[in-house]
């Protein structure tokens, strides 16, 4: 590589770097605790389980649960029914003022085997709730995420250009050194490329399904136009369903689950919400195996007559979607791994916070040698005992 | 053959510890609570291990 190419890449790694340090820190430190959330909720008390019961206890039917839910609230009106993936003993009834996607939403925790009221956490304040909402949107809503997600996007541009910078750095270099004995820019410049180019792969996978992440709510618009614009052509010009003349969920759900055997609930949508129709209940189905446990496949039950209009297939881009939850997480193989994710967290603050330092410090550089020879690949320091030449990128990089 | 075996002396560690990064990502979406994940935990510990070897070494 030569000089010039080293230059404009030393270029693109600074400006990609600048510009989304300080989110991407902001990022790190906020992911933290959210990788603990479920042990951190246990801690606090706010995380809600079922008493224990034998595990054929007889199930209320939904309708009942829905009752109870919407007695609590009855100004608002039920968006989503979902169970925990490890406790069917209950569900999670969530109630917001339209079907429309807010963040003004209140929270039911009903016993599936006796019908009642748990709890009524509030999602919404706390110290885990800033957490999470600095780190997904920046309390600005879908704006909030998709800037995140660009932010996301200058991380991976960073992560491309490090690595290629990351040659010219270590030439001369063997693997994993760090000088420590000389200026502390130098310590910093290799814990630097040291730290960045171990957590490469980690940090291009969270950082790139983070990003995916942030478009969430859009590839779920598009799937509506996308697959369920033609399901839904015979219901044209029809209202939301009123809730009046919905069909029992409870008989929804039975015929759902007979449509998809081998598959648990996930979660329930109803008419008019963002994961549904207007005409729809919708219940996603989960596989039962670790892996298609992470998949989804919806079936569209008429909210009216209580029949299965249809169970498309998930498109590749749900699939993804999905598929990139777990792997932003870090939640998906126990403790341990939760443990390895913050970790790679914090060597990642120490590659952003180290990167800064470096920025700042640039004034300090290694002084330029006389003649600075781009070496050909392979070429060894000459003079035995000292230090080798800064590479070329060392110097653009100030 | 110098080329060779400089692009192995640069690249080699970072080559095999992205390659445990990803099998570890994808061994554990495999499994649950299984092998997979015993797996993954040894194969996303490695970066993590080399992380603390070099960067917290002190020559003497």
């Amino acid at each position: 590589m030569n000089s010039r190419k080293i230059k404009t890449w030393a270029w693109v790694h600074k400006w990609s770097s600048l510009v989304c340090t300080v989110f991407m820190l902001l990022l790190c430190i906020t992911g933290l605790p959210l990788i603990f959330h479920h042990e951190i909720g246990h801690l606090l008390g706010t995380e809600v389980e079922s008493p224990k019961m034998p595990a054929n206890t007889p199930r209320v039917s939904m309708d009942r649960v829905l009752e109870t839910a919407r007695a609590k609230h009855p100004d608002r009106v039920v968006q989503f029914v979902s169970q925990p993936e490890d406790d069917d003993g209950l569900w999670f009834v969530t109630l917001t003022p339209t079907p429309a996607p807010t963040d003004d939403f209140k929270s039911v925790v009903v016993d599936a085997r006796t019908g009642a009221v748990l709890a009524q956490p509030k999602f919404d304040e706390g110290f885990m709730y800033v957490m999470f909402k600095l780190h997904v949107d920046l309390f600005a809503g879908l704006a909030g995420k998709l800037f995140l997600g660009f932010m996301g996007l200058l991380l991976l541009v960073a992560i491309v250009s490090g690595v290629v910078l990351y040659a010219p750095f270590m030439r001369k270099l063997d693997f994993g050194t760090v000088r420590r004995e000389k200026r502390p820019r130098l310590k910093w410049l290799d814990l630097h490329n040291l730290l960045g180019i171990v957590t490469l792969v980690w940090l291009f996978v969270v950082g790139s399904t983070g990003m995916i992440n942030t478009w969430a709510d859009l590839v779920i618009k598009y799937w509506q136009y996308d697959q369920l614009s033609a399901l839904l052509a015979p219901y044209k010009n029809e209202p939301t369903v009123p809730v009046a003349q919905r069909a029992s969920v409870q008989r929804s759900m039975e015929v759902a689950l007979q449509q998809t055997p081998d598959m648990k609930l996930s979660f329930i949508a109803f008419p008019g919400t963002a994961f549904s129709s207007p005409h729809h209940t919708t219940f996603f189905m989960r596989g039962n195996e670790p892996f298609t446990s992470k998949l989804l496949q919806p079936v569209l039950v008429d909210a009216k007559t209580a029949q299965v209009t249809a169970a498309p297939k998930m498109p590749w881009y749900l699939t993804a979607l999905l598929v990139s939850q777990p792997l932003h997480f870090g939640d998906y193989a126990g403790m341990p791994m939760q443990i390895i994710w913050a970790l790679l967290d914090i060597a990642t603050i120490i590659v952003l916070g180290s990167g800064l330092y470096l920025w700042l410090k640039r004034g300090n550089t290694v002084p330029a040698p006389a003649a600075p020879v781009p070496a050909s690949p392979g070429h060894r320091p000459q003079h035995g005992g000292q230090q080798p030449d800064p590479a070329p990128a060392m110097k653009v990089q100030a | 053959m110098k080329q060779r075996h400089s692009f192995w002396h640069m690249w080699g560690w970072p080559i095999v510890l992205g390659v445990l990064t990803t099998f570890g990502l994808i061994s554990a979406l495999f499994s649950d609570g299984g092998l997979g994940d015993m797996l993954a935990w040894f194969a996303l510990g490695v970066p993590v291990a080399v992380c603390g070897w070099y960067g917290w070494r002190r020559k003497a």
